[in-house]
């Protein structure tokens, strides 16, 4: 039989029961368009993230309280405090592969300035700070050395709180109150958005770390040490480097695991998409169990249908059909049915994945692989679900299948 | 086209097993069908000349015995061969048209055509035009099978019988669902067929189709009770005209 009229007869044979097939077809589109979504929702969630923690600065070494294991999956960090400001000092000192470092020490206070109050977490950091972040003030200017050493009561405000204390005017020269304390503000950071999970990196004052420590009451610690390396090339060495000066730090003996952990962007973008894969796996997950039924779908409405047409399939074998032939009917018609129902579903995947971009902002994209992928992968459940049915057509006996009535 | 006769049984046996009995349907048949014949097997239901006709179709395998079809034979053929051998060899006119319905007759002309291996190069929509036209039906080509008469319906079974030209024409009481006139329009049309050469068997049990055909064979519980040439064959076609100048006057 030609392969033209065999997909002419499943066409026609499907369109005959629209409402059925359409119903059939359903958990196919339901499956495909699903993992469409998923994929789309997830490819824009990693870049996201990457683009974010590319965001962070450049050559970034981040050195947080608390042990990490081996394979980066964080076992307890920063469930207890082991960084000072000693830690940070003597990093600066003895580093040579690290061209600026910077404690943050981090402290809430509601701030009231202007009229207004507004609540947002504090960091003491050093004067390397917005180097290593790539963080550059859109008014005045950042504190100096001088200002560090002396313990001025100066601040530099992000552009959510500038914005929030100071709206409309240039809040350079004005005074802020932290937990009482009466700080000049001398230069507002530029926008720089949200992290990766969401929160916005704009809502901070940045204060001299000695400052913060020795005028700032209530709860402090040292939530980070910041240090940039001389090129990205220095990243990995300066990884090992700051470790050894940590432990010597620390005085650890050989047998005593890191008390810290230090980590690049590739480590902690490896971290934060790591979620994301376990979410996007447990989604396919569904995606593919939904597939799954969508085949037993198909399976049931195809056995139904060699049921219902037995006095067909009795003729075709009378006029020389061979048993292959009605298999191969069948086959085509389920294959049918399952991969339109995947395009169905692969447009849907398409538009659904554009209005959560439109909704959220992220970069929903659909590889066109992808597409191609989930097609195929309709089809197989065709192949696999309607193989059975079509054999059970094609065992029928044309004498029994010719008195079917 | 084999000189031998078309149909040469020997012995042909078929039992069936119902539960711990076994049925003899058929208890041992010969029979040979000379090319050209037109012969109509008859016989009481329960008589085996159902079983008979799965068997000479090809839809069924005897239990014992040969069947030689066309000089080939047929009796040991697996379901692919036999399949193959209904289609090219074997035209099937049934009682209930057995058409595909919502399906043009031009259609459910043409369905032998598209499982014929041998002669793929054909065109098909010509040959079933060709085979409608034969009937008389070259003009109802687009309607489905509900648009036309029993009488019609039947026209395009045998069309779709003819298109592959079979050596043989196998038809289970063929007119059994049509009223007497179309049954003799219908016998009319295997007559003419008949005279240019094909090969057609017939189960009937209507003793007044029998006088059409130029022998009868008779069943009786698995034997052959009776073989007999027709000696005053009727012509449908003339039988026709005669019932139509009756009504006329």
């Amino acid at each position: 039989m030609r392969h033209a009229r065999l997909f002419r007869i499943a066409v026609r044979s499907i369109a005959r029961t629209k409402l059925r097939s359409a119903l059939t077809m359903l958990g196919v589109i339901i499956g495909v368009g699903a993992v469409m979504v998923m994929v789309a929702i997830g490819q824009g969630a990693r870049s996201r993230i990457e683009a974010s923690i590319q965001n962070l600065g450049t050559n970034l070494v981040v050195i947080t309280p608390g042990a990490s294991n081996a394979g980066g999956v964080s076992r307890g960090a920063g469930s207890f405090n082991r960084l000072t400001i000693d830690d940070a000092e003597k990093l600066a000192r003895e580093s040579l592969l690290l061209s600026n470092v910077s404690p943050v020490i981090m402290a809430g206070a509601r701030i009231r300035g202007g009229g207004a109050n507004w609540f947002a977490p504090i960091f003491g950091v050093d004067v390397a700070y917005p180097v290593i972040r790539d963080w550059a003030t859109s008014s005045g200017q950042f504190f100096g050395a001088a200002d560090v050493r002396a313990m001025r009561k100066v601040c530099v405000l992000g552009a959510t709180v500038a914005g929030n204390i100071f709206p409309g005017q240039d809040p350079v020269g004005e005074q802020v109150i932290l937990r009482g304390v009466p700080f000049k503000v001398i230069g507002v950071l530029a926008a720089k958005g949200q992290t990766a999970d969401g929160s916005d990196q704009d809502d901070c004052i940045l204060a001299p770390y000695t400052t913060v420590r020795t005028r700032l009451a209530g709860r402090q610690f040292i939530a980070q040490i910041l240090g940039s390396a001389w090129s990205a090339a220095d990243v990995e060495a300066a990884k090992s480097e700051v470790s050894a000066i940590m432990r010597e730090s620390h005085g650890l003996g050989d047998w005593e695991e890191d008390d810290f952990t230090v980590r690049n962007q590739a480590d902690l973008a490896e971290t934060a998409t790591g979620t994301t894969r376990v979410m996007s796996m447990l989604l396919a997950a569904i995606a593919a169990i939904s597939l799954f039924v969508g085949g037993i779908g198909i399976m049931n409405i195809m056995l139904v249908s060699v049921t219902e047409r037995t006095r067909e399939i009795g003729i075709r074998m009378a006029i020389g059909a061979r048993p292959g032939d009605v298999l191969a009917q069948f086959l085509v018609e389920a294959v049918v049915l399952s991969t339109l129902g995947g395009l169905v579903g692969v447009a849907i995947g398409y538009g659904s994945s554009w209005l959560v971009g439109r909704l959220t902002g992220w970069p929903t994209t659909i590889a066109p692989a992808m597409a191609g992928l989930a097609l195929g992968f309709s089809a197989a459940v065709g192949v696999f679900f309607g193989f059975w049915p079509a054999r059970k057509a094609a065992a029928l006996d044309p004498i029994a299948a010719l008195r079917y009535e | 086209m084999a000189t031998g006769p078309v149909i040469r049984l020997r012995d042909l046996q078929r039992t069936y097993a119902m539960g711990r009995n076994e049925v003899r349907a058929l208890a041992g048949i010969d029979l040979e069908v000379a090319p050209g014949e037109m012969i109509a097997i008859m016989g009481a239901s329960g008589s085996g000349k159902s079983t008979l006709m799965n068997i000479l179709g090809c839809l069924d395998r005897p239990t014992a015995g040969t069947y030689e079809l066309d000089g080939r034979r047929v009796d040991q053929l697996g379901g692919k061969e036999l399949a193959d051998i209904r289609n090219q060899r074997i035209g099937f006119v049934f009682q209930g048209f057995n058409l595909l319905p919502r399906t043009s007759a031009q259609e459910n002309v043409e369905l032998p055509l598209l499982y014929d291996r041998a002669h793929h190069h054909r065109d098909i929509g010509r040959a079933a035009t060709a085979a409608l036209e034969r009937v008389g039906l070259g003009d109802r080509r687009d309607h489905v099978p509900n648009e036309l008469s029993g009488g019609q319906q039947q026209r395009v079974a045998i069309a779709r019988a003819l298109v592959t030209e079979p050596a043989l024409l196998l038809a289970d009481e063929p007119t059994g669902n049509l009223d007497t006139h179309t049954s003799i329009e219908i016998l009319a049309l295997f007559q003419a067929l008949n005279d240019r050469g094909l090969t057609v068997v017939m189960v009937t049990h209507e003793l007044d189709l029998a006088r059409y055909v130029r022998r009868v064979v008779e069943l009786r519980d698995g034997r052959l009770v009776r073989d007999e040439a027709v000696r005053d064959r009727r012509d449908a076609a003339a039988d026709l005209a005669a019932g139509a100048a009756s009504a006329a006057s």
